[in-house]
């Protein structure tokens, strides 16, 4: 297969898998684990089949650009680091898969299992396969997802859900400062590609960012690598079906920050903070964990925690600095990998056939389960170190380069701490064996029930453990070249010869090993007595500590959200002005220039300035009577009246005409309104909140105020209205250069504003339209007229006025309809002067009579309004021109002469539909309110009349 | 003059008459209206489409209504910018128009497809106008359209949200009024392009009346974004809105984003005095407190509606903390994560939608409630969009936050502030994974098994009903449209690099619209 085709397979192939098998999740288990299998096996066949080629040197790469602005590509590489994990990911996950297989119980949603593994397998692959950081970093975070559905597998299980929140938000908030950092790196290095940057080590090492990208890596590898203080998610992650645990724990997850700080190691290495930090957060990691896996019951807890130590182990090496420790951890990951997956799987085997994991009931194993015996305790061995494992050469090579290794300029600092840790490492691994198998069983029910399990079951684990027995005993010939030349990836570098042996004659570090054997074992004799001190000691509870962190964060925070943002109008008007106010003083201060134009003033005429202290005082009054709705809305009533004064005097009829309707059709339509809502509303505001929002207003009024007062007495330069004034008749065919500008020149802004109301009256519909049901609904039945009332409901004199005008109004507004292009007038305002028409009727006759004399609907006014509209603008295309070009002509009439046809006209007939449409439809909707109100009182009181009468 | 010379106009012309049509055959004839209704955001998405494929040449097409020369009359300018927001606002109009036909939700109350319509309308113009005045009419059919399909199917959250909402909005639409009086008054025009010429000859005396109206213009853009602290009208709005029609509103935070990156450099760049990048130092921080409060409402949120809602915010500052940049760079990754976070905070209220649909009186509240119909694919839903939400691989969400991420690094006078801006981006994510990780593993993995008889017997009823995947459809379009974003981020990016530096040559738009000088 060619390289490319065949290194996108390597990738793609778990993904489909686990594509198949979510696809196929209804059928049975076999077909879950027999595809994942499958998939696994497929990808170890690629991988093995170029195995020859990668450790003879050749490094195979494929790049295809995915983002080429920010660099990056879709690129994988396989060099011996990469082959040897690909290998690892694919052989174990195979071993697990089939373990999986027999472990779950087939009415166990074995699809979403196997397809979770399948995307986890396939991330990892990514991982170690990526050619450039960013796509590396995509697999990062691709784990930690599929991981937290992994541990969360047995969803119903609170530890489950817990352990799985944690691990995603340690693992995945790690991988976000791993983005940091790689970005950082990638910067730096002028490149994300993946070769690119391992050459680059001295351009990285020299920067000034070297130490936080530095630093910010590390958190990512750390905290993926359960190392202390992150290592408390792992523990947690044992919620986790064993399998995954197997997986997750040995090979894949957990080795990943190993991996990429290996991946790293040109060009992070080498530096006095690099190993001070590395080997150091190892150090204490590897001693930690053992102590800790000392003293713990449950055989996963016990696995978890050496798995901690042994990883803090890995990264002590490769912390080092040290080719040669470069050489020791490559040996050990292998090692690690072949005895921990078997040890998670016989941990496994017991608890399913005992149906306990808790080491102070199990013991004696050995008789009932000697297979299970066999491969949990040569695996044990090798976790000690014993030999003649494998696990003995990569320990007493790592023992050896400590005394390489100085420390804060403490030689034997790291040595006696490594030993310390070996020590304990022999003595849990050997309790674990020797509690677990040997001895009297301290429990009658486990060890009654327990046996081996079939050879499907077993089989993995034994297979792994043969390896681990190989590594010892004919390490060169298994592994050496493999070692060799991974080790040659890692120091990017040939690697120094290698001599792998269980002997190697006698030196300190067989004394060293010697030592943590002998005490290991002294410690397990004592171990009954150490336990005691162990757990009188106080313990830091970390997952308490996270869970009341996380707790006390989502109540504080939840505080502080309902706080800040209930739903209160006067807080949100309060944020946005004040932001605003402040912006537009500091705008004003730092801006500069002068407040008052250069635009030269008119004089004051004595009406003007009565009008002018009118408007003062009306508005003060609005304020001050702001709780009597009615009389505010006089009040409103009056300034809007000395607006359209105003518009008057400044010789801008159109503004005044629409200015005055406008005013009228709203204080009418909100008379209305206000007659079924209460009159006086509640006092909702305390009083320094009071003078602070008055104080505020201030503020708002003088910055709207001066805004106005600088605009007037300004001359905008050359403005875009003079091309207007000068262009109305010869291009609008108008003399009012108002109305021209409305359904001419910015026609397209009146179709809009057109449709604004034709919406806001399909949205009064829509509301009110239900207003009968519901809470509202009952209050409206129990509403009662609270105004005092005329005893004549119809004036008679009222009535016959509105009738007889209702005719003529309807003549004006022809008139101010069709005068409008030419003088004053037009649609807009013609369409209210007919609805105040019409709502005088309302007010006059009563809603019953009037609306039963209603003919044509709002609606159809509405929408046919907008279609006038947007036919008449269509038009234009039609004669090749843009959207609502306009044409007009002169026709000669007879009778009447020369008139004018502009199709404005046609478009202002779309204008007066919309405009009358909407009004009347918040009329008729208020109307119809008020008469269900009304009928639905009278009823009640006559059902009340009725109850008392008998 | 061709057809295809008029279609800068049809996205405002198709939804302007698909509103009035379906509002005269609704009544009769429902099916129709709803045909009509979909059919009109087809011809919108075919017609963005086509835009932005003629577009990518880089030619700014304006279309000047009425025939009337800019400045003098209104303009509508095509560029990439606007083809790729009308594009979006197609798509997204699409997904929740529906979701909300499948899960009959636009017949909870009147009028919903006219208001549809209409909305589209609103969003369509205000993505196409060159013309200031024109925008603020834009904003107005937005906002009133808006205002009736948030209170759709009505209740009293809705109505009193919804006032909320109108009021603040109305304060925005008149600040809006003001900041355009006082620039007509200062420039005399009203054309976008125009005014970025004539800013630059105003006089000393004037300068400090020019830097209020670019703070007071680029507020109102922020209050309709919802940055922080103007944001205090979305959360309660968003969460209690029909979710389809929360979908919709994922995109109109957005026009405030796109009006900020339209303005801003065009009218108050390098010439504009005292008003050159005036709001410039205030959005960074501003940003980076919005992508904060946002991811905060997220981590503590108690449904998922909510947490949708603060999903909106949060990424909204994520967003601005790229546009603050007004770098060609800074500005690609507003654009790529602009349109990704608009999808993402629609899949999320979609998903809320079909989780509230299954568990009765639970809704999507974040305890744990029984099993329910389809968990296992609702969760997968919920997953992804959470997995958009916060940015995570392989969603589109991961590319544009390392977009965003390697912008900021050079930015021109930021000095450290990239640091922050990295601080603010990467903790709000794990804020917003563990916030996700909370409500989904207690909805979709906790399950509380009542006692018989303790539940009520409707919602035991309802929970047994046998509910169609039907309603899964549109979220599954979103997440795979998310899905795409990602996959074709290469192009994607090099067309949104090609918009943003567009934005930036603000001498291009002045010759389209003006002509060559």
């Amino acid at each position: 297969m060619a390289v490319p085709l065949m290194l996108y397979t390597l990738v793609i192939l778990p993904f489909l898998a686990a594509l198949l098998i979510a696809i196929g999740s209804s059928h049975g288990r076999a077909l879950h684990s027999g595809l994942a299998a499958a998939g696994s096996a497929l990808g170890l066949a690629l991988i093995l089949g170029i195995a020859g080629r990668v450790i003879g040197g050749d490094v195979l790469a494929v790049s295809v650009p995915w983002v080429p602005v920010i660099g990056l590509d879709f690129s994988l590489m396989i060099d011996p680091l990469g082959l040897m994990f690909a290998g690892l990911i694919l052989g174990i996950g195979l071993l697990v898969v089939i373990f999986g297989h027999f472990y779950l119980a087939s009415d166990e949603a074995t699809g979403r299992f196997f397809a979770s593994l399948m995307l986890f397998q396939g991330a990892m692959l990514g991982i170690v396969l990526s050619g450039n950081v960013l796509l590396l970093l995509v697999f990062w975070e691709l784990t930690s997802l599929s991981s937290f559905l992994l541990i969360g597998f047995w969803r119903d299980k609170a530890e489950a859900r817990q352990g799985a929140r944690m691990a995603l938000a340690v693992t995945g908030g790690g991988g976000l400062v791993l983005i940091a950092g790689m970005v950082l790196l990638g910067t730096i290095a002028g490149s994300f590609d993946l070769m690119t940057i391992l050459e680059r080590g001295d351009i990285i090492q020299a920067s000034p960012l070297y130490p936080v990208m530095l630093v910010l890596i590390l958190i990512g590898c750390f905290t993926k690598s359960a190392q202390f203080p992150f290592h408390f998610w792992l523990p947690h992650a044992m919620a986790a079906p064993t399998p995954v645990s197997a997986y997750l724990h040995s090979a894949t997850m957990v080795k990943a920050g190993v991996f990429l700080l290996a991946r790293l190691w040109p060009v992070l290495s080498g530096t006095e903070l690099y190993t001070v930090i590395v080997t150091s957060v190892g150090l204490i990691t590897m001693l930690m964990g053992a102590w800790v896996a000392l003293f713990k019951h449950d055989l996963k807890g016990i696995l978890a925690y050496s798995t901690i130590s042994q990883l803090g182990l890995l990264v002590m090496l490769l912390g080092f600095s040290l080719e040669m420790a470069a050489v020791a951890a490559v040996l050990h990951i292998l090692n690690h990998a072949a005895f921990k997956a078997a040890l998670f799987m016989s941990a496994g085997i017991v608890d399913h056939e005992t149906g306990t994991r808790d080491i102070r009931r199990l013991g004696g194993l050995a008789k009932v389960m000697p297979i299970t015996a066999i491969v949990a305790t040569l695996a044990a061995a090798a976790m000690a170190g014993l030999p003649p494992l494998g696990g003995f050469i990569s320990k007493e090579m790592m023992l050896d380069e400590t005394l390489h290794v100085g420390l804060f300029g403490i030689s034997w600092l790291v040595p006696v701490v490594a030993t310390i840790a070996a020590t304990l490492s022999v003595a849990y691994s050997l309790r674990l064996a020797v509690h677990l198998f040997f001895g009297k069983p301290r429990e009658a029910e486990p060890h009654a029930r327990a046996h081996d399990p079939g050879a499907g079951m077993w089989a993995s684990p034994a297979f792994l453990v043969i390896l681990a027995v190989l590594l010892g005993l004919v390490p060169m010939a298994l592994a050496g070249p493999l070692v060799s030349s991974v080790a040659g990836a890692v120091i990017g570098n040939a690697a120094p010869p290698l001599g792998l042996a269980l002997w190697h004659g006698v030196n300190v570090a067989l004394g060293m090993s010697l030592a943590a054997v002998a005490i290991g074992a002294l410690l397990l004799w004592r171990h009954a007595g150490l336990l005691r001190g162990y757990e009188a000691m106080r313990h830091l509870d970390a997952k308490a500590l996270f869970d009341r962190t996380l707790g006390a964060a989502d109540r504080e925070v939840r505080k502080l959200i309902v706080a800040t943002h209930s739903p209160s109008l006067q807080r949100m008007l309060f944020a946005s002005f004040a932001v605003i106010v402040a912006l537009v003083a500091e705008g004003a201060l730092t801006g500069g220039g002068t407040l008052t134009g250069a635009r030269a003033g008119q004089p004051a005429s004595a009406v003007a300035i009565i009008a002018w202290g009118l408007l003062i005082a009306a508005t003060i009054a609005v304020v001050r009577a702001q709780r009597q709705r009615f009389l505010v809305l006089i009040y409103i009533s009056v300034i809007g009246l000395i607006i359209t004064l105003a518009f008057v005097h400044f010789s801008a009829p159109d503004l005044a005409l629409t200015q005055i309707s406008v005013e009228v059709v709203t204080i009418l339509l909100l008379l209305l309104a206000l007659n079924l809502l209460p009159k006086t509303p509640p006092l909702l505001s305390s009083q320094p909140r009071r003078y602070r929002d008055a104080l505020l207003a201030i503020g708002g009024g003088l910055g709207i105020g001066g805004a106005a007062w600088a605009m007037l007495t300004r001359n905008p330069n050359d403005p875009i209205s003079s091309f207007h004034l000068a262009n109305s008749y010869s291009g609008g065919g108008g003399t009012n250069v108002v109305n021209v500008t409305l359904v001419d020149f910015r026609a397209f802004d009146t179709l809009g504003e057109i449709i604004v109301l034709g919406i806001a009256g399909l949205a009064i519909f829509a509301l009110l339209d239900t207003t009968s049901r519901g809470a509202a609904g009952a209050r409206l039945r129990s509403w009662q007229e609270d105004m005092p009332h005329s005893p004549e409901r119809h004036p008679l004199m009222f009535v016959m006025a509105t009738r007889i005008l209702l005719p003529l109004v309807l003549a004006v507004g022809i008139y101010i309809f069709l005068r409008g292009h030419n003088q004053p007038g037009g649609g807009f305002i013609a369409a209210l002067v007919v609805a105040i028409a019409f709502l005088l009727q309302y007010l006059a006759s009563g809603f019953d009579w009037t609306d039963a004399r209603r003919r044509v609907g709002e609606h159809l006014l509405i929408a046919s309004g907008v279609l006038v509209a947007m036919a008449t603008g269509l038009g234009s295309l039609v004669f090749g021109a843009n959207f609502l070009t306009s044409s007009f002509g002169y026709f000669q009439v007879p009778l009447v002469g020369e008139v004018e046809l502009a199709t404005a006209l046609l478009f202002d007939i779309g204008v007066f539909a919309v405009v009358f449409g909407a009004v009347m439809q918040a009329l008729a909707q208020l109307s119809q309110i008020s008469q269900r109100a009304a009928r639905a009182h009278a009823a009640q009181v006559e059902a009340q009349q009725q109850g008392s009468e008998p | 003059m061709s057809l295809t010379a008029h279609l800068a106009i049809a996205p405002v012309v198709i939804p302007a008459l698909a509103a009035p049509i379906a509002l005269l055959v609704m009544r009769r004839k429902r099916r129709l209206g709803i045909a009509i209704s979909l059919l009109s955001c087809a011809a919108m998405l075919v017609a963005a489409l086509v835009l932005l494929n003629a577009s990518a040449d880089g030619t700014i097409r304006t279309y000047e209504l009425g025939n009337w020369p800019a400045p003098f009359g209104i303009v509508l300018v095509v560029d990439r910018l606007s083809a790729i927001m009308l594009t979006l606002a197609a798509t997204v109009s699409l997904i929740a128009l529906g979701h909300a036909v499948i899960t009959q939700a636009d017949r909870k109350g009147w009028h919903f497809h006219p208001l549809f319509q209409f909305q589209m309308l609103g969003l369509n113009g205000a993505f196409l106008t060159g013309d200031l005045f024109n925008l603020f009419v834009f904003f107005e059919v937005l906002l009133i359209a808006s205002y009736g399909l948030m209170l759709h199917g009505q209740g009293p959250a809705r109505l009193k949200a919804g006032v909320q909402y109108v009021v603040v909005n109305i304060v925005g639409s008149s600040l809006f009024l003001i900041a355009l009086g006082l620039l007509y008054a200062l420039t005399g025009t009203l054309n976008m392009a125009d005014m970025g010429l004539r800013v630059a000859e105003i006089g000393p005396d004037d300068q400090g009346l020019l830097r209020v109206a670019a703070l007071l213009l680029v507020s109102v853009f922020a209050l309709k974004a919802a940055v922080v602290p103007l944001h205090l009208w979305l959360p309660r709005t968003y969460a209690v809105t029909t979710p389809a029609v929360a979908a919709l509103f994922a995109i109109m935070t957005k026009v405030g984003v796109y009006s900020i990156i339209r303005v801003v450099p065009q009218i108050f760049g390098d010439d504009a005095g005292a008003a050159a990048w005036a709001p410039a130092p205030y959005l960074l921080p501003a940003a980076m407190l919005t992508a904060i409060v946002g991811f905060a409402g997220v981590f503590v949120a108690r449904d998922l509606s909510e947490q949708a809602a603060y999903a909106v915010i949060g990424s909204t500052g994520t967003l601005l903390i790229a546009v603050a940049g007004w770098q060609t760079d800074t500005l690609t990754a507003a654009i790529y994560y602009l349109v990704h976070s608009t999808l993402a905070g629609a899949a999320l209220f979609l998903v809320a939608d079909v989780v509230a649909r299954r568990r009765a009186s639970f809704a999507d509240s974040a305890s744990a409630g029984p099993v329910f119909g389809q968990r296992e694919l609702a969760g997968l839903l919920f997953m992804a969009a959470a997995i958009a939400a916060t940015g995570l691989p392989p969603l589109s969400g991961f590319i544009g936050k390392l977009l965003i991420l390697e912008s900021v690094v050079d930015v021109p006078g930021w000095g450290d502030a990239w640091g922050w801006a990295w601080g603010a981006i990467l903790a709000t994510t794990l804020i917003g994974v563990i916030g996700f990780a909370r409500t989904g593993s207690a909805i979709f993995w906790k399950s509380v098994q009542p006692a018989d008889g303790a539940l009520s017997t409707t919602d035991s009823k309802a929970l047994s009903k046998v509910v169609s995947k039907a309603d899964m459809a549109a979220p599954t379009i979103t997440i795979a449209l998310l899905a795409a974003w990602s996959i074709g981020a290469g192009p994607a990016t090099a067309y949104a690099t090609a918009a943003a530096s567009q934005i930036l040559d603000t001498a291009s738009a002045v010759r389209a619209v003006l002509g060559e000088p």
